[in-house]
């Protein structure tokens, strides 16, 4: 139903929020790395000169410098366009595997904390089950039966991530289920899948949000960890962790290509850690009273 | 005429205790509503009062399908209701709306006062009605402003939360609605607006209400019918004219003369009931109220009282004489105690 | 001695429409040991001023004006967020209108009520122990077996019950009730007045009492402050107030109470006419449009009259005899 006079709350707590995470020296960093990465990955195309894929063999193990800003590595492309392009993919997989997750777990979580207590103890047993399973072990096993690619990275964070989602919403789900509120939809007739979207998911959602996105480093570390091993993305196509690996072969050689690796991985999720951890106090309902 | 509602020994258990408890010996369950039957016909207000934790609150949960009964039947128009998976409830709830007992908490929080009144034409599919102006109608019914409409349920205060339920609940023009305590906290005057907006839709509308209350002065202006529930069963049932007049049961009599009167110095003849109120998981033997009732004699503690039929049906061994017994501010003001031919063993009086 | 004295307090919210001044220059004091009964209007600034002297208001809230003090002189309003908490877990205990918010559903009531035993020496049986007795002071059956249990699993009346023996576990120098009878029977709610009363006896604590049922006000209470649209328009004793109120609205108050009404009538009485905007306050007196004795002078704003000792009502015609009103 669109209006006239917009709720308050909202909007205004959007502000304040933003505000406040301005406040913290560490969130303003984390913001301001966080905003870079993005831009640099976005408009990866306009900021760099080259394309990532392109070999120029006369160039290879090239200098950093005015022509090539972070210098080529031993097929001779652009390290600079790669690692802007690598960003992506990085961005990328975290946003998709993320989101995934995100709706994953929110949908398994509700109804294991709404739902009868059999299918409740069912989804718990799955969901440790896929825990109790090191990423490691996962990656492997997945990598074997698929073969290396960008999906078998995001369907590893998917499995990894969403049990941890589905159990933060399924005990909060279980708090609300007996408060007046939701009886009140019952008793009005109010389907579960309605109860479940218009009254409980909103009250709910808040804390797995900021849990996403201090997940996001994890999620980046992953992927470069695994592109690294070989099991990510496939060449040519730019990834940190593949850019690292090459530098790691020709680390006495040219020490910055493992640094044109390495750097972005660790500012990226540094500013991600920030951000998220700023967020989790801003918004952290222990801390804070609502009125 | 048929009843609108009528309930038929209608018990509500909980389990309690884990498992160990149970293997312990201990009950396993509670019996939070103990056999109770009541009707309610069209256009009938019909009160319910009690101790608190005495089952009111469950029985109207169990009226409207949002606790299972464990036995016994309930028939709303005419039709069994007991049992119905939501599906099969959705037609009875938008004929029978409730009103919950905590008036911030019974709204989403994270709902605007107009989500929250358009949610039950959302609900039943009525959206094809200009919803904006129906928010703006319930609005003006319970005497609040349009402008609430922008407002979420922690910017309101108790009184207006309550409004706003009110309002949810006459929503979809109900035939029965179940209020459980509709007008705690809200100040008389407030209160009298509700109370008359009930009345009101009763009169035009031939709405039914069953009233939860602890406000005795309020049951006593608009119940017709009343009932006073004590450890999950009625203990006394009639018109309340009649009750408020001669309360019969010993509890019935106690809560009548604790209710407090609006004058500072009002002479208080209060029947002081034992705090001890007893454990659902053991009740007493014979007459459950045996253990606090003023009027006791050997037979309560051994043997349950019948409940008896008719409009007036009083659960006791010993039933109060007009004469035992009278409130203060109704007829006499004065507290007599004494029961046929002077056998009673006389009420421990409240200090005054 | 005074334990609390409020001085020209202001309240106002921020919202969409405006500022809502929710408190406008609210003054008045609790005595140790005495029971001040606040009452009024639905939403005419009660939880507002609890709020204010607790420093919780909500985040679009803010003082803008006047003083509270405690009995040490220190200005609540003027101190911050760790001494506030701990004057909130010390000194002042509150019971909280709405009963299920003050219980967090996903603790178990012993956990709750040993958790804000926290400062006191005891070893966790001890405090349990306490618990069980607090709980029974205020008529839970079998208390030691409910330790375990979660709010959800009580009854309204229950909670409001646990939540007063929670606030009283830490024997306060002032405990502020709101509204903390309206989920109780009459035979509860006049033990639950019998046990503020005995409890301030013990204690010596003053209590700032709120609550829409006059009976109760007139049966626990030493003196009372009656408040409208966010102004305190009258306070007194509570036999003064009772019997010769001065300010209007304390008098048709008085007439809605269907506790005065010895017969059945159709229409309950009611104050016609509608709460005003609080974003948009009269210049004049703020009950005037709704007042039955209002005359041109209201619309200039009543000053707070001395009507006798301890009475003050903020009206024009206060004091002045009933014969020059009539
Ligand atoms: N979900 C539950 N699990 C276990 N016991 C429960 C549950 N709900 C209620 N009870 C118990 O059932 C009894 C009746 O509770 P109910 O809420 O119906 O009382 P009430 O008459 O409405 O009281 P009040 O006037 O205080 O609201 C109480 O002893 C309560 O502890
Ligand atoms: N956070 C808020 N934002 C905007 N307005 C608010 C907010 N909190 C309260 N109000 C408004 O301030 C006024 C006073 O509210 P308050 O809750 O203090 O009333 P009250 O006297 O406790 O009422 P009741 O007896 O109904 O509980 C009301 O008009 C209310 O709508
Ligand atoms: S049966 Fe006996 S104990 Fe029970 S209420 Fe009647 S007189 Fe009292
Ligand atoms: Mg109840
Ligand atoms: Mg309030």
């Amino acid at each position: 139903m669109s209006s006239v006079a917009e709720p308050a709350r909202p909007r205004h707590a959007g502000l304040a929020a933003l505000g406040r995470v301005l406040a913290e020296p560490m969130g303003l960093f984390g913001l301001a790395l966080v905003v870079l990465v993005i831009v640099s990955a976005v408009f990866a195309d306009q900021l760099a000169a080259y394309n990532p894929t392109r070999m120029m063999p006369r160039d290879r193990f090239a200098d950093p410098g005015w022509t090539h800003l972070m210098g080529t590595d031993h097929l001779g492309r652009d390290l600079f366009a790669r690692v802007l392009h690598g960003g992506r993919i990085a961005l990328w997989v975290a946003l998709v595997a993320t989101s995934i997750s995100l709706a994953l777990g929110a949908v398994l979580g509700l109804i294991a904390g709404y739902g009868p207590r059999w299918l409740d103890n069912l989804l718990i047993l799955i969901f440790d089950a896929v825990k109790s399973f090191p990423t490691v072990m996962l990656a492997l096993t997945l990598v074997t039966l698929f073969g290396p690619s960008l999906t078998a990275v995001m369907v590893v964070v998917v499995l990894v991530a969403t049990p941890s989602y589905a159990r933060v919403i399924r005990t909060q789900t279980m708090a609300l289920k007996t408060s007046e509120f939701i009886l009140a939809a019952r008793a009005m007739g109010a389907g579960m899948g309605r109860i479940l979207r218009v009254h409980v998911l909103p009250n709910v959602i808040g804390p797995v949000l900021i849990l996403a996105s201090m997940d996001i480093p994890v999620v980046i570390a992953i992927e470069a960890g695994m592109s690294f091993l070989g099991l990510g993305v496939r060449p040519p196509t730019p990834s940190w962790g593949a850019i690292l690996n090459d530098g790691f072969t020709n680390i006495r050689e040219t020490p910055w290509i493992a640094v044109a690796g390495g750097l972005p991985v660790i500012l990226t999720t540094l500013g991600f850690t920030f951000l998220g951890e700023t967020l989790r106090d801003v918004f952290d309902p222990r801390l804070r009273r609502e009125g | 005429m048929t009843a609108l509602l009528s309930v038929e020994d209608v018990r509500v258990t909980f389990p309690v205790g884990g498992l160990f408890a149970r293997l312990a010996g201990g009950p396993g369950e509670i019996e939070a509503v103990a056999g109770v039957s009541f009707e309610i016909g069209r256009g009938e207000c019909f009160a319910l009062v009690g101790e608190s934790g005495s089952g009111k609150t469950t029985l109207a949960r169990a009226i409207i399908g949002l606790q299972e009964v464990a036995s016994g039947t309930l028939h709303f128009e005419g039709a069994e209701i007991t049992g119905l998976g939501p599906a099969a409830l959705k037609p009875v709830r938008r004929r029978m709306a409730m009103m919950f007992q905590d008036p911030v908490g019974s709204l989403s929080p994270r709902l605007s006062v107009r989500a929250l009144l358009a949610e039950p034409f959302r609900i039943h599919g009525l959206t094809d009605r200009d919803l904006e102006a129906e928010v703006r109608r319930l609005l003006a019914l319970v005497g609040l402003p349009p402008e609430f409409a922008g407002r979420y349920p922690h910017q309101l205060s108790g009184g207006q939360a309550r409004r706003i339920g009110v309002a949810r609940a006459i929503a979809l023009d109900p035939v029965l609605i179940v209020a459980d305590e509709p007008t705690a906290g809200l100040d008389v005057s407030v209160q009298g607006d509700v109370l008359n907006l009930l009345n009101d839709l009763r009169e035009r509308l031939g709405l039914s209400l069953l009233i939860i209350t602890h406000n005795l002065h309020v049951v006593r202006q608009v119940a017709d019918r009343m009932a006073v529930m004590y450890l999950g069963r009625f203990v006394e049932t009639g018109e309340t004219e009649a009750i408020f007049a001669a309360p019969r049961h010993p509890y019935s009599a106690a809560l009548i003369s604790a209710n407090p009167e609006p004058d500072p110095d009002a002479a208080r003849n209060r029947i002081a009931l034992p705090a001890e109120v007893p454990s659902l998981l053991a009740r007493p033997s014979g007459c459950e109220f045996h253990t606090r009732c003023p009027w006791v004699r050997e037979r309560c503690a051994s043997e349950a009282p019948p409940l008896g039929d008719g409009a007036r049906r009083v659960l006791c061994h010993y039933p109060l004489e007009p004469g035992d017994f009278a409130a203060p501010g109704m007829s006499s003001g004065i507290v007599e105690a004494g029961g046929p031919g002077g056998a009673r063993s006389s009420p421990s009086e409240g200090a005054g | 001695m005074n334990v609390l004295s409020v001085r020209d307090l202001t309240v106002e919210f921020r919202t969409p429409g405006g500022r809502l001044r929710a408190l406008d220059r609210v003054s008045f004091e609790v005595g140790k040991g005495r029971i001040l009964g606040v009452v009024g209007e639905s939403g005419c600034g009660k939880s507002t001023l609890i709020n204010a002297i607790l420093g919780l208001l909500a985040e679009n809230g803010e003082i803008t004006s006047g003083t509270i003090r405690m009995s040490d002189g220190r200005d609540l309003t003027k101190l911050g967020d760790a001494e506030l908490r701990a004057i909130r877990g010390q000194r002042i205990s509150t019971v909280f209108q709405d009963p299920m918010g003050a219980l967090n559903p996903v603790l178990s009531i012993g956990r709750q009520m040993r958790d804000i035993q926290y400062r006191l020496p005891l070893s966790r049986a001890e405090k349990d122990a306490r618990s069980v007795e607090m709980l029974r002071k205020v008529r839970i059956p079998d208390p030691e077996s409910r330790l375990v249990q979660y709010p959800h699993e009580f009854s309204g009346g229950m909670k409001q019950r646990i939540a007063i023996a929670m606030a009283l576990m830490m024997e306060p120098e002032l405990l502020i009730a709101d509204e903390p009878t309206t989920a109780l029977d009459a035979t509860l709610e006049v033990a639950t007045i019998e046990l503020l009363k005995e409890l301030q006896r013990d204690i010596g604590c003053a209590v700032l009492f709120i609550s829409h049922h006059l009976g109760v006000i007139a049966e626990l209470c030493d003196a009372v402050i009656v408040m409208y649209a966010g102004a305190v328009v009258e306070r007194g004793e509570i036999g003064t107030i009772f019997h010769h109120p001065a300010h209007p609205y304390t008098e048709r108050l008085l007439e809605c109470d269907p506790g005065r009404l010895h017969e059945r009538v159709g229409r309950l009485p009611t104050i016609p006419g509608e709460i005003p905007d609080l974003r948009q306050r009269p210049a004049g007196c703020i009950f005037a449009p709704r007042c039955h004795r209002a005359e041109p002078r209201c619309a200039e704003p009543p000053p707070d009259r001395s009507v006798g000792p301890g009475h003050v009502a903020r009206c024009w015609l206060a004091g002045e005899t009933a014969e020059a009103r009539a």
